[in-house]
């Protein structure tokens, strides 16, 4: 990484505990703003608020495989544009994320071409098959330094090949993010919240239960083998309690929820637009109700976009045929904004625990999530939290379109972000 | 009438509409000439992603006999395959001029999402286990004329129906239940628990898994077909339990009301969920199903298409 950059000066910055004051970035790291020398840049942030730079556990970036709906430049650039500095990205591109090699392929095309630090999530088994353990250590030793590890897309069903995955990981800190839903419970059909809706519409279920029953499966077998699991995108009021009581018992468990999963329910589908088909499926309010609680009291710890961006030709299809997934990088904050901070829920503090420090202590990333505090990395996003609009799909920075806020009014906050003391975004 | 997406768009009034028009119509299918010059001019897109040669040569019969040009698009495995979506699809065939769109599908909604992409009406013909309007239709076509013939004021209103077997997955009980719901019917849902649909408690009905309890207070046993990959999927433990539970046996035949109806959507599997002696009582309304849907499609098409010269 380039440290030749110009020192960087942010004047009249709000902080989260109300204070205000300077900020001056040299050489990647935040250092007493009365050194700034003579040829600094300077950026006016009068009336803006200053958060550390967001981190996204859970990013879909397409590169290699399926570079027309997205790329690490293009992903980066959309992460950036929503606040932030660091995403980790899923395996299941093609080839997949299952060797050193392919997770170096992400992180070096992330050094030349990102936007923001790109953290590849290794492969739990080759090829997402679900049978054998992929190269988790090579993986782990490799210049990406992997440490959290997915077949996300899929759940590892397999729960002896989930406990020698937890076990393995152990060596190096790694961590196991599970996508926590059955199989067979969830079929192949499945492609709805399995309810009212589901049931009158004629979708494939995806009953709730599907979710729940894996994350209590391995929530127990994390405390079998003392590992961390990260339970991905929770969907549901019962996995939330499965939660509880597991975090309660003190097994190492972290869990993340989308901000589509915080505001969007099952009614969304009623139309059939494949814009909303999820997976997991967006469920009925009670749900939102019990992650937003959950968020609130820590039973959650992050916020995870599972940004999924998809050509439009894959998405175009009957509601059952399409594809799963939307985008979200670039509307995370304000939607969290909206559910969260708007509704008086949590206060700015937390919102920077969920989408910054929490994620990046789960991803093993010291150098992301840090307080802007002289000798902290120089990752910031600058917001104006008043700020609203209309969300327009056809405006993204992303390659995809598949944006399920398009037509919406949200918070659009996101000013200017910085990574390692350079600007990474600038609302122009 | 815009389009023909489910069954619960139509009102009362537009049933009946359907249905009296449907009569007249079907007067035209026993004549020797079957030509009726209402669609002259007009062109109908069979547009079929998912095979049902029963379905199709309705549609087609009625649109040919009503002087409609019809052609037939077996769009089944080929669009996915090649890469072109659904609405690639659609907008394709739209955009050639035709007047309307019958649409079967596998999968659920995809006729609604077709009518959300073009402005040409569009008749929903069986979307994956969602719904078939123009079944229900048919199916109180032949049950109104059944009641007819011993009461010719007879109404569906008030008549009690049963629909019995696989409802999780039958698009012919959602459609039959909004219709003749719509129509006033009462209606008993009968099955094993596994095959029914997740949030039948809020539907209109009355639910049983007891075949033997209801049969005796219905004017119409409505038996679904039981499809093959139900059998080995769980749903029941053999075919032969089915049959015990919930086919309309010899047995359970004389345990109907006097005069009470035999539905069935075919194709049969006699022996499974029918007995050949249900299949062929005289109270079988089987063959007349058949024969209604003709006259029934004539009659949508015409609400679809036929209208607008009137104005
Ligand atoms: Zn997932």
């Amino acid at each position: 990484m380039s440290t030749s950059q110009r020192p960087l000066l942010i004047t009249g910055v709000e902080f989260v505990d109300g204070s205000g004051g300077d900020l001056l970035i040299i050489d990647g790291a935040f250092v007493d703003p009365d050194r700034a020398p003579a040829d600094v840049e300077r950026v006016d942030a009068t009336g803006l608020l200053a958060l550390p730079g967001l981190v996204d556990p859970h990013t879909h970036l397409r590169e290699p495989g399926r570079e027309d709906t997205e790329t690490i430049a293009t992903g980066t650039a959309a992460a950036a544009r929503g606040g932030f500095t660091a995403v980790a990205a899923m395996a299941n591109t093609q080839p997949v994320t299952d060797t050193a090699e392919a997770a170096e392929f992400v992180h070096d095309t992330a050094i030349r071409e990102g936007a923001a630090k790109v953290q590849p999530v290794g492969a739990v088994s080759k090829g997402l098959a679900g049978e054998e353990l992929a190269e988790l250590g090579l993986m782990a030793r490799s210049r990406a330094g992997v440490r959290m590890f997915s077949d996300d897309g899929r759940c590892v069903a397999d729960p002896l090949l989930m406990r020698r995955a937890l076990e393995y990981v152990r060596a190096f800190d790694g961590v196991i993010a599970q996508h926590a839903q059955d199989p067979r419970l969830a079929g192949p059909g499945a492609c709805c919240h399995e309810g009212e809706i589901s049931g009158r519409l004629g979708l494939g279920g995806w009953p709730a239960v599907a979710e729940s029953v894996i994350v209590a499966r391995d929530v127990q077998l994390a405390e079998l083998t003392g590992s961390r699991l990260h339970v991905c995108h929770v969907s549901t009021a019962e996995s939330v309690e499965v939660l509880r009581w597991a975090k309660q018992r003190g097994i190492r468990v972290s869990a993340e929820v989308t901000p589509h999963h915080l505001l969007l329910t099952t009614d969304e589908v009623l139309g059939y637009d494949p814009t909303y088909k999820v997976n997991p499926p967006l469920r009925p309010a009670e749900d939102v109700q019990a992650l937003r609680q959950a968020l609130v009291d820590g039973t959650i710890d992050a916020v995870g976009t599972d940004h999924a961006p998809h050509a439009r030709q894959d998405k175009e299809h009957a509601f059952a045929d399409a594809a799963f997934g939307m985008l979200g990088l670039e509307t995370a904050l304000g939607v969290v904004i909206e559910t969260m901070i708007d509704s008086g829920l949590i206060d700015w503090f937390r919102l920077v625990e969920v989408m910054s420090a929490a994620p990046a202590r789960i991803l093993g990333l010291s150098d992301q999530g840090q307080p802007l505090v002289e000798g902290s990395p120089g990752n910031l996003t600058l917001i104006d939290p008043g700020a609203r609009a209309r969300v327009d799909a056809g405006d993204s920075l992303s390659l995809s379109r598949n944006n399920p806020w398009h037509g919406r009014d949200l918070p659009d906050p996101v000013q200017l972000t910085v990574w390692s003391g350079r600007i990474t975004y600038r609302r122009s | 009438m815009r389009n023909l997406l489910s069954a619960a768009d139509l009102s009362a009034e537009e049933v009946f509409s359907i249905l009296d028009l449907a009569e007249e119509m079907s007067e035209v299918q026993a004549r020797p000439i079957k030509k009726l010059p209402a669609l002259r001019g007009r062109t109908v897109v069979n547009l079929f992603f998912e095979d049902s040669t029963r379905t199709r040569s309705s549609f087609e019969l009625a649109g040919k006999w009503l002087s409609a040009d019809v052609i037939n698009v077996s769009a089944k495995g080929s669009s996915v395959s090649k890469g072109e979506s659904l609405r690639d699809t659609v907008l394709t065939i739209a955009a050639m001029g035709v007047d309307a769109m019958v649409i079967r599908h596998s999968a659920s909604g995809a006729p609604a999402q077709a009518a959300a992409w073009t402005q040409i009406p569009v008749l929903n013909a069986g979307d994956g286990t969602h719904e078939h309007p123009t079944q229900a239709l048919l199916d109180a076509f032949a049950i109104r004329r059944h009641l007819r013939r011993s009461d010719p004021e007879a109404e569906i209103a008030g008549k009690k129906i049963a629909i019995v077997g696989d409802l999780t997955h039958s698009r012919v009980a959602r459609s039959g239940v909004s219709l003749l719901r719509t129509l006033g019917a009462e209606i008993v849902l009968v099955a094993p628990p596994t095959l029914m649909p997740s949030g039948v408690g809020t539907w209109p009905v009355s639910l049983s898994t007891d075949l033997d309890e209801v049969l005796g207070e219905v004017d119409v046993a409505m038996m679904l077909r039981v499809q093959r990959e139900r059998m080995s999927g769980g749903y029941f433990p053999t075919p032969r339990e089915y049959t015990v539970g919930y086919g309309l046996t010899r047995d359970r035949l004389a345990k109907l009301k006097p005069g009470a109806a035999i539905c069935h959507p075919g194709p049969m599997n006699r022996g499974l969920e029918i007995s050949a002696d249900a299949a062929d009582a005289a109270s079988s309304l089987v063959l007349e199903q058949v024969a209604a849907g003709v006259a029934v499609r004539m009659s949508v098409l015409y609400h679809l298409l036929g209208g607008e010269e009137d104005q």
